[in-house]
């Protein structure tokens, strides 16, 4: 009996292309996720992230390149998408079909089964509304049931597209902690968003997209390593803040004050020195904090040639 | 296969959808057989077109299942609604990707929601069926039609022909219905084009241009339902809707398989 193996990448991409016409949607994108991790997908709109999330799930073949989830190529979807879930492009359902009914035309035509409907309803907070029609659900609601029948095949790996779209702060909170949870039992989660923030709280990784191209795929702390840390500083006297900048120039780290508090570019161990300068001068120093730059800030950095 | 086949029967068997068809399908019937027998003696006629059909013909052992076939070309355009709605709003609603992705196999979910809709026709013929016999039976009296020759089994046979003619022209309709949906995504487009050909633009042509009815889908779709007519044989008509249809088939399922599924 052969030996059966998990692959060790959930999805794997090579020089991925997606053409329309003259315009390049996605360009030669190569990235992979391993299992079990949460992935993060990110670029402005218009870099090719649905477009890419298409083409993962066979809903349209690239015009180059190979691809592979869970092991299988994707020009064979019907080899691996029994065991992916899937929300693309926001939730679409039948208006006139109550939620538990969408979901189980959906549980029935996968092979999956329907007595799971409710308990998926339930864990997705749409518990007591499973039988009103989809059109009187808000747009929170009608994301949760997206996110509800992306998890219908109880997948190894779920791929959403912006699952966050409409909801409140709770509900974003509860799809995190939803998210987080599913990555803890081993399902590998590859999920795009306009909320750095959120992407950066609960993803492993990420693969950042400009214009088609890949611009960065790994580890987010390696990307957020990798981008010039701040010098927080506050000064006892606010007075001093200029003269604070000056010194920083002098040593060749420019900075700005934003809100009483000296911003200055440089890593972290040179905060040391900083303050000893700023002692000798005459400053006393009543904060200092090297910091990284948060995903938003290196996001709008590395994609400033959208601008 | 049959997976797709009860996906798309928990949509069709929806109250709304399913008893407001068969509604109609219960009024289209009964209008149709209710004017033949209580218009008998009308000189503006009682069937398609100021036809007239007179007691004798009624009285045949066919007479029994005339109203019937008569329904089909109502049921036709019913089901002709039905298959291009059904089709076509996956592609408004967005549903189509969610589909593709619990059933990647494009033309097994094609062949499974034509199937299903071919249910929900064959329930709609045998309703029609029903109501049209029992309102014969039940409007003979009062239009003084004998119906002895109704009780034989050569009458028998000839319900059990129109039945099998009648279903196979509703599930022409609504396959022609089905492939403007999959060309027009569209479910209003390939409704209201659907429906002008059908009934403005053939009758144009067939009024104007001789012999131009046995070559029109939709007269034959007619003649098929009436097991041949004036229009064309019934083995002309069969013949060459089911080439029309094979094209159109072709065609869309074609252009279904390697579209990109996009907004």
């Amino acid at each position: 009996m052969p030996l059966v193996t998990e692959p060790d990448l959930a999805i794997s991409v090579t020089d991925l292309t997606k053409n329309y016409g003259e315009r390049a949607a996605v360009s030669h994108a190569n990235f992979d996720v391993p299992m079990g991790t949460v992935c993060g997908f990110v670029g402005p709109n218009g870099s090719g992230k649905t477009t890419t999330m298409r083409m993962l799930l066979g809903l349209i073949s690239p015009s180059g390149g190979t691809g592979k989830v869970l092991g299988q190529p994707i020009s064979e979807p019907a080899n691996y998408l029994d065991r992916v879930g899937a929300m693309i492009e926001g939730p679409a359902f039948y208006p006139s079909l109550g939620g538990a009914e969408n979901l189980k035309v959906l549980a029935t035509l996968g092979g999956h089964s329907t007595e799971q409907v409710q308990s998926l309803l339930d864990r997705v907070g749409l518990g007591d509304r499973a039988k009103s029609k989809y059109k009187t659900y808000s747009l929170g609601m009608k994301q949760r049931l997206g996110i509800a029948a992306a998890l219908l095949p109880d997948p190894q790996l779920l791929i959403l597209d912006e699952p966050t779209n409409g909801l409140d702060p709770a509900g974003i909170q509860e799809i995190r902690d939803l998210i987080r949870s599913l990555a803890n039992e081993g399902t590998t989660v590859f999920i795009s968003s306009h909320l750095l923030a959120e992407i950066e709280m609960i993803s492993d990784s990420l693969v950042m997209l400009r214009q088609g191209e890949v611009i960065f795929a790994g580890k987010t702390q390696d990307l957020l390593l990798r981008q010039q840390p701040t010098i927080l500083a506050r000064s006892e006297d606010p007075n001093d803040l200029p003269r604070l900048l000056q010194i920083a120039h002098d040593a060749g780290h420019e900075g700005s004050v934003i809100e009483g508090v000296a911003h200055i570019q440089g890593p972290r161990e040179w905060a040391a020195t900083l303050n000893k300068i700023a002692f000798n001068s005459g400053i006393v120093l009543a904060q200092l904090s090297p910091e990284l730059p948060s995903l938003e800030e290196t996001f709008f950095e590395m994609t400033a040639a959208d601008e | 296969m049959i997976r797709v086949f009860l996906a798309e029967w928990r949509k069709l068997r929806r109250p709304s959808l399913f008893i407001g068809t068969m509604g109609a399908v219960v009024g289209a019937s009964a209008l149709v057989t209710s004017l033949l027998f209580l218009l008998i003696d009308s000189r503006q006629g009682n069937a398609q077109r100021g036809e007239v059909i007179n007691r004798a013909t009624l009285e045949l052992p066919h007479g029994l299942s005339i109203g019937f076939s008569s329904s089909a070309g109502l049921l036709g355009l019913i089901a002709l609604c039905i298959f291009a709605s059904q089709t076509a709003q996956e592609y408004t609603h967005g549903t189509l990707r969610n589909l593709l992705v619990r059933q990647p196999r494009r033309l097994t979910l094609l062949l499974g929601k034509f199937f299903s809709m071919c249910f929900f026709a064959l329930i709609s013929v045998i309703l029609s069926a029903i109501v049209s016999i029992t309102l014969a039976f039940a409007l003979s009296g009062k239009a003084k039609v004998i119906t002895t020759a109704w009780s034989t089994s050569e009458a028998r046979n000839g319900v059990v022909h129109t039945f099998v003619n009648v279903l196979i022209s509703v599930i022409a309709y609504g396959t022609v219905g089905m492939i403007l949906g999959l060309l027009l995504r569209s479910p209003i487009s390939s409704i209201s084009i659907g429906v002008a050909w059908l009934l403005v633009v053939e009758n144009i042509i067939a009024a104007t241009v001789k012999n131009s009815g046995k070559w029109m889908p939709g007269q034959l779709m007619n003649t098929v339902a009436a097991g041949g007519d004036f229009t064309a044989t019934y083995s002309h008509a069969l013949l060459v809707l089911s080439a029309y249809l094979a094209l159109g088939v072709l065609v869309s399922s074609v252009l279904f398989r390697r579209r990109d599924v996009t907004n």
